[in-house]
C-alpha cells in the first residue's frame, strides 16, 4: 500500500504525460478516462493531454453530469458509464479463433475497480476451467491505480470494504494533490514493472507533509461517501428475502433495461451465438455480454424460468450481494455506484438493501 | 435438391422494408444464389406459385381482402417472418385505431362507400401464426441477413429480446436519459438496430417497438423528470408502433388520467 | 497406458470453449423425437472419461451448442466413445438428431457433478426416471448393475407419456428380466394392449417398499416430478442428503463463465446437474428463482 511504501515519490502533471509516453514507448496502448459526449469514458489516450484535467462529475440516482472543477484535478470523478471490464472481458468476442492480445496500460483505476478486476479474476480466471482469453488479456495489463480522495454521491466502497485506498493489484498507484506546492501526484509502486517505469520518470521524493496530507485525504474520503450499504450481513439478508414482497415493488420501478448489469464492473454473464454466411459456410462462434434481465437468459425448454421483472431484479441483486459468495467466495459488489447513476429509473441498490433490512427488522 | 424458395409480400406499408432487402447490395448476389425468389414486388414482376419455404411479410392487415390474402400465404409458407413495424405492430397507420375511422373517411374521400377497411389495423400475428419477427421502421439490414443466413442453415435466428440499452452500453454510447440530454425510449424498445439514434445523440423513438419485458409505466416518470408533459409522452409512445399493446395501454392510461382530471 | 494417453489428450485450457471433433458412428432412433448417437473422437481429440450423470456440450457447426446427457455405459468407454441421447426440442437438437453415421459434431466436456454411487454402497438403490430423464440415469444403472454384489435392492421406476415415448424399452425389458432388479414402467396415456402400470410415477413410488435408512434415491425427469417424488421420499424417512436429483437450467457454457444456469447459490453446470436434495429442496419451492 502507498503509505507503507518506504519512500513515496512525487511527479507533477507533466510527469503524468511522461508516464503515458513511457508506457506507449514500451508498446502499451494506454487507456484512461477522457471526455466524450458528456461523460468521462474509458478510451485509448493519444497522450496525457486527453486526460480530463479540471473536469468533475455530479452523480446521483439516474443522474450524471459533467462539471467544471475549481482545480485542475485529473482523477477526481466517479461512476463513469464504462468500467475496465470493457477491455478485459469485451462486449463481443469470437471464441473459436485466436485473437491477438494487445498490451494495455490502464491509467486511473480507482480502488473499487481494482477490486472489480480481482473479482473478475476469481470468476473467469479460476480453475478448473479458466477463461484463457481473459487471462491472456489480463496478464498483459499494466495498472496505474489512483487512491480515491473524492468519492461521488453514488459511491459506497467504504461500506463494501473495497476502497477508498488501493491495497494491491497495481503496478503504480497515484494519490492526486492540488493546492499549495502545485498539482502533483504521490506515486508508489506495486510491482517490479512499476519500479522500472518509476526509475525512468522525472520524480522527487515526497515530503513528510505530502505523505500526511495524502493519508488524511484518503481517510477523509472513507468518511465522505455519498452512500453506504446497510451494516448488516447482506449475504444472509438477501438469502432470507427470496420470498419478500419487496421484489414486486422494485419491479414497478424497474425498466428491465439491463443497464445496471452492463455498467457493473463485475457482471460477467455472456451468451454465445453461432453465425454463418449466406452460403452456409464459414461458421463462427461469438460470445457477447448477456444480462439476467433479458427474458431469454433463463430460457429452458418450455419457457423462461424468470418471467417476471421482479424475479430478475431479485436474481441480480441476490447474486451480487449473496450467492456470489457461494459461487466465488466474495461479494460481487465493489461499491462503485455505477448501477445507481446509470439506472435511468434511479433504482439504488443501497436503498433497496436498506429497505429489505428494514422490512426484516420490523416484521 | 432445389434451392429454398423465398417470397416477399406486401400488405399495407410503404415498401421501405422490402427496400432494405434490395439495399443489401454486397449480398444480393449471394441471396439470389442461395434461394429461388418466387415473389418480390419491389424487385421483379415474376410471380411464381407456392409453396414457399420462407415468406417475408411486410405491412399491416388493414382491409378484409388483406385478411384473406395473408391466410392463403400462411397456408403455402413454411417459415413466415413478419418484417417491419407495420407487420409486427400495425405501423404508423394503426394510429387510426385511436380515432374515428368513419370520420376520417368522410373528411378525406369523396366516396367513402368505395372503401373497404377493417375496423382495426392489425399486425400479421393478429391474423395468422408468425414464426419470427424482424422489428423496425425500417428493418435492420444486418438482422435481415442474419435471419436469412440462419434460416438457410437451419439455425434459430439471433434476435435479442432485450432493450436498446444493451446495445448502447456494449457500443460505449452514453445514456441520453441519465445525462439529461434527450427523451429516449431505448429502455423499453427492443434491441436490434445497433442503437443508431442514441449513437448520434438522438433519443430512441422506439421504431423497433416494445421489448419483450418493456415496462413503459416505469419510463413515464423518467420522461416526466426530463420535463415532458403527459401529452408529449403520449405522442412519444404513439408513433410507429402505436398499437403495440404495451405502448397503447400506457398511452391510454396517461390520457385517461387527464380525462378524469 | 491407454488411460495415460487419454489424460495427455485433454484439450489445453485455452480451448475450453472450442469443441473437439467427434464422428457419429451409430445413430439410433429411440422415439419419434429422441435419438441416441454413439460418437468416437478424432485423432488426439479424446476428452476425459465421463462419470454417470455428467453432460457434454454438443455442437452442430454453424447452428449452435446445447448440453446433452451422457447415456452410455461408463464401463465401456473404449476408444473414447461417448453415447448420448438427444431429444429434439429446438434447432440445435434437431440438427444433432439428423446427424447420420459418418457426420462430425463438436463435443466439449464432460462437465458437472454426476451421481454419487459410492455413498450408496451396501445399501438399496431406488432410481426414478421421468421421460428423457432416464437417459442420464442409464449410466448410473449400468454402473450399479456392473457391481451388483455391492448393493442391496435395486429398483427402477420409469414413467413416460405413452409407449411410443418410452426410452430404451428393450433395455428396460432386459433389466426387468433380471432377478436382482425390480423394474416398473408406468404410462400416462397407455396404448391398447398395455398391461403395465398407468398413471403418474408417484403411484408406483408410493407402493414401492423401501427401507428408508438404507435407501439412496436417484431422480431425474421434469422438475415437478422430481419435487413431488423427492418430497414423498423425504416424508417416508429417506434422508434428504441421500436423495440425489438431476436439475436442468439454461447451461450455455458448461464451465461456469456464462452465469445462465444459476439456481440460487448454485451454478448448476459446476455444482450440478446432480444435487443433493437437502441443497436444493428449499430453492425449488421459490417461484422463478
Amino acid at each position: 500500500m502507498l503509505f507503507d511504501h518506504p519512500l513515496p515519490e512525487v511527479i507533477d502533471r507533466a510527469g503524468l504525460d511522461q508516464l503515458v509516453k513511457l508506457l506507449q514507448a514500451d508498446g502499451y496502448t494506454v487507456v484512461g478516462p477522457t471526455e466524450r459526449d458528456g461523460a468521462l469514458v474509458l478510451d485509448e489516450l493519444a497522450g496525457g493531454a486527453d486526460l480530463p484535467d479540471g473536469i468533475g462529475v455530479e452523480t446521483g440516482a439516474g443522474h450524471y453530469r459533467l462539471r467544471e472543477r475549481a482545480d485542475g484535478a485529473v482523477f477526481n470523478h466517479s461512476a463513469g458509464p464504462q468500467s475496465w471490464k470493457q477491455f478485459v472481458h469485451p462486449p463481443r468476442q469470437r471464441v473459436d479463433a485466436p485473437e491477438p492480445v494487445r498490451r494495455l496500460a490502464f491509467i486511473g483505476v480507482r480502488p473499487c475497480d481494482l477490486a472489480a478486476l480481482a473479482i473478475l479474476d476469481g470468476v473467469l480466471g479460476a480453475a478448473p476451467y479458466p477463461d484463457d482469453r481473459y487471462l491472456a488479456r489480463r496478464d498483459q495489463i499494466f495498472v496505474v491505480a489512483v487512491n480515491c480522495v473524492e468519492p461521488g454521491n453514488t459511491c459506497f466502497c467504504a461500506s463494501t470494504g473495497t476502497g477508498p485506498a488501493a491495497e494491491w493489484g497495481y503496478d503504480l498507484v497515484l494519490t492526486e494533490q492540488e493546492g499549495e506546492g502545485g498539482h502533483r501526484f504521490l506515486l508508489g509502486t506495486g510491482s517490479v514493472a512499476g519500479e522500472e517505469i518509476l526509475d525512468r520518470l522525472t520524480h522527487r521524493t515526497a515530503t513528510g507533509g505530502e505523505i500526511r496530507e495524502a493519508r488524511r485525504a484518503v481517510d477523509d474520503a472513507a468518511g465522505s461517501m455519498g452512500r453506504s450499504m446497510p451494516e448488516t450481513d447482506l449475504r444472509g439478508l438477501l438469502n432470507r428475502a427470496r420470498g419478500s414482497e419487496h421484489w414486486e415493488q422494485v419491479a414497478n420501478r424497474c425498466l428491465a433495461c439491463a443497464n445496471c448489469t452492463m455498467v457493473c464492473p463485475t457482471c460477467f454473464c455472456t451468451t454465445v451465438e453461432d453465425a454463418t454466411d449466406l452460403e452456409g459456410d464459414n461458421a463462427e462462434r461469438w460470445q457477447r455480454w448477456d444480462s439476467c434481465f433479458d427474458p431469454d437468459f433463463s430460457y429452458i425448454h418450455g419457457g423462461a424460468v424468470r418471467k417476471s421483472v421482479g424475479s430478475r431484479y431479485r436474481q441480480w441483486m441476490s447474486h451480487k450481494l449473496s450467492t456470489w459468495h457461494d459461487q466465488f467466495g466474495t461479494s460481487g459488489c465493489v461499491g462503485c455506484g455505477r448501477c445507481i447513476a446509470w439506472c435511468p429509473a434511479g433504482i439504488d441498490i443501497t436503498a433497496e438493501a436498506a429497505a429489505l433490512a428494514e422490512k426484516e427488522r420490523t416484521r | 435438391m432445389g434451392k429454398p424458395t423465398l417470397a416477399v409480400w406486401k400488405f399495407t406499408s410503404c415498401d421501405g422494408c422490402q427496400l432494405t432487402l434490395l439495399d443489401c447490395e454486397d449480398e444480393l448476389l449471394a441471396i439470389a444464389d442461395a434461394v429461388q425468389i418466387k415473389h418480390f414486388p419491389e424487385a421483379t414482376r415474376k410471380d411464381l406459385p407456392g409453396p414457399f419455404d420462407v415468406s417475408l411479410v411486410e405491412g399491416s392487415i388493414s382491409t378484409p381482402a388483406e385478411a384473406e390474402r395473408i391466410k392463403r400465404i400462411r397456408e403455402e409458407t413454411g417459415t413466415l417472418v413478419a418484417i417491419g413495424a407495420c407487420a409486427t405492430s400495425g405501423g404508423i397507420q394503426a394510429l387510426r385505431n385511436f380515432a374515428d375511422l368513419d370520420e376520417f373517411q368522410r373528411i378525406i374521400y369523396p366516396h367513402p362507400e368505395f372503401l373497404h377497411s377493417l375496423e382495426q389495423v392489425a399486425p400479421i400475428a393478429a391474423h395468422v401464426d408468425v414464426d419470427y419477427e424482424l422489428r423496425g421502421c425500417p428493418i435492420d439490414k444486418r438482422q435481415l441477413l442474419g435471419l436469412l443466413s440462419a434460416l438457410l442453415k437451419g439455425r434459430r435466428p439471433d434476435l435479442p429480446k432485450g432493450a436498446v440499452c444493451n446495445e448502447c452500453k456494449q457500443r460505449g454510447v452514453n445514456c441520453l436519459l441519465v445525462e439529461g440530454k434527450e427523451p429516449c425510449l431505448g429502455p423499453i424498445t427492443q434491441a436490434g438496430c445497433g442503437a443508431i439514434c442514441p449513437s448520434y445523440n438522438r433519443g430512441c423513438y422506439g421504431c423497433f417497438g416494445p421489448s419483450d419485458s418493456a415496462q413503459p409505466e416505469a419510463l413515464i416518470p423518467v420522461l416526466s423528470r426530463l420535463g415532458l408533459a403527459d401529452p408529449d409522452i403520449v405522442r412519444m409512445l404513439r408513433t410507429y408502433n402505436a398499437a403495440a399493446p404495451k405502448l397503447a395501454a400506457a398511452g391510454d392510461r396517461l390520457e385517461g388520467a387527464h380525462d378524469d382530471a | 497406458m491407454i488411460q495415460a494417453m487419454r489424460e495427455t489428450a485433454r484439450p489445453a485450457r485455452a480451448e475450453a470453449m472450442v469443441p473437439a471433433a467427434y464422428t457419429v458412428v451409430d445413430h439410433r432412433r429411440e422415439t419419434h423425437d429422441t435419438v441416441t448417437l454413439t460418437l468416437l473422437p478424432g485423432r488426439g481429440t479424446a476428452l476425459p472419461r465421463f462419470r454417470p450423470g455428467q453432460f457434454t456440450m454438443l455442437s452442430a457447426e454453424g447452428i449452435g451448442e446445447i448440453p446433452v446427457s451422457i447415456s452410455g455405459d461408463p464401463d465401456d468407454q473404449h476408444d473414447g466413445r461417448l453415447v448420448q441421447t438427444i431429444r429434439e426440442v429446438g434447432a440445435v437438437s434437431a440438427a444433432l438428431c439428423r446427424s447420420e453415421a459418418g457426420s462430425e459434431i463438436g463435443v466439449r466436456g464432460p462437465y458437472g457433478h454426476g451421481w454419487r454411487l459410492a455413498s450408496a454402497l451396501d445399501g438399496d438403490l431406488l432410481v426414478v426416471a421421468g421421460g428423457i430423464g432416464l437417459a442420464p440415469l442409464r449410466p448410473l444403472i449400468r454402473s450399479a448393475l456392473g457391481r451388483r454384489e455391492h448393493f442391496g435392492d435395486v429398483t427402477l421406476l420409469a414413467g413416460a407419456r405413452s409407449y411410443a415415448d418410452l426410452l430404451y424399452p428393450l433395455q428396460l425389458d432386459a433389466w426387468a428380466r433380471r432377478r436382482d432388479t425390480a423394474v416398473t414402467v408406468t404410462l400416462d396415456r397407455p396404448d391398447p394392449g398395455w398391461t403395465g402400470r398407468v398413471g403418474l410415477i408417484t403411484g408406483p413410488l408410493a407402493e414401492t417398499a423401501i427401507v428408508p435408512e438404507r435407501t439412496t434415491a436417484y431422480l431425474c425427469g421434469p422438475e415437478i416430478m422430481i419435487k413431488v417424488c423427492a418430497d414423498a421420499l423425504a416424508a417416508r424417512g429417506v434422508p434428504p442428503e441421500r436423495i440425489q436429483v438431476s436439475l436442468e437450467r439454461n447451461m450455455k457454457c458448461g464451465v461456469g463463465w456464462c452465469g445462465h444456469c444459476q439456481l440460487g447459490p448454485h451454478l448448476l453446470c459446476r455444482s450440478g446437474p446432480v444435487c443433493r436434495w437437502d441443497a436444493v429442496a428449499d430453492l425449488l419451492d421459490i417461484e422463478e428463482l
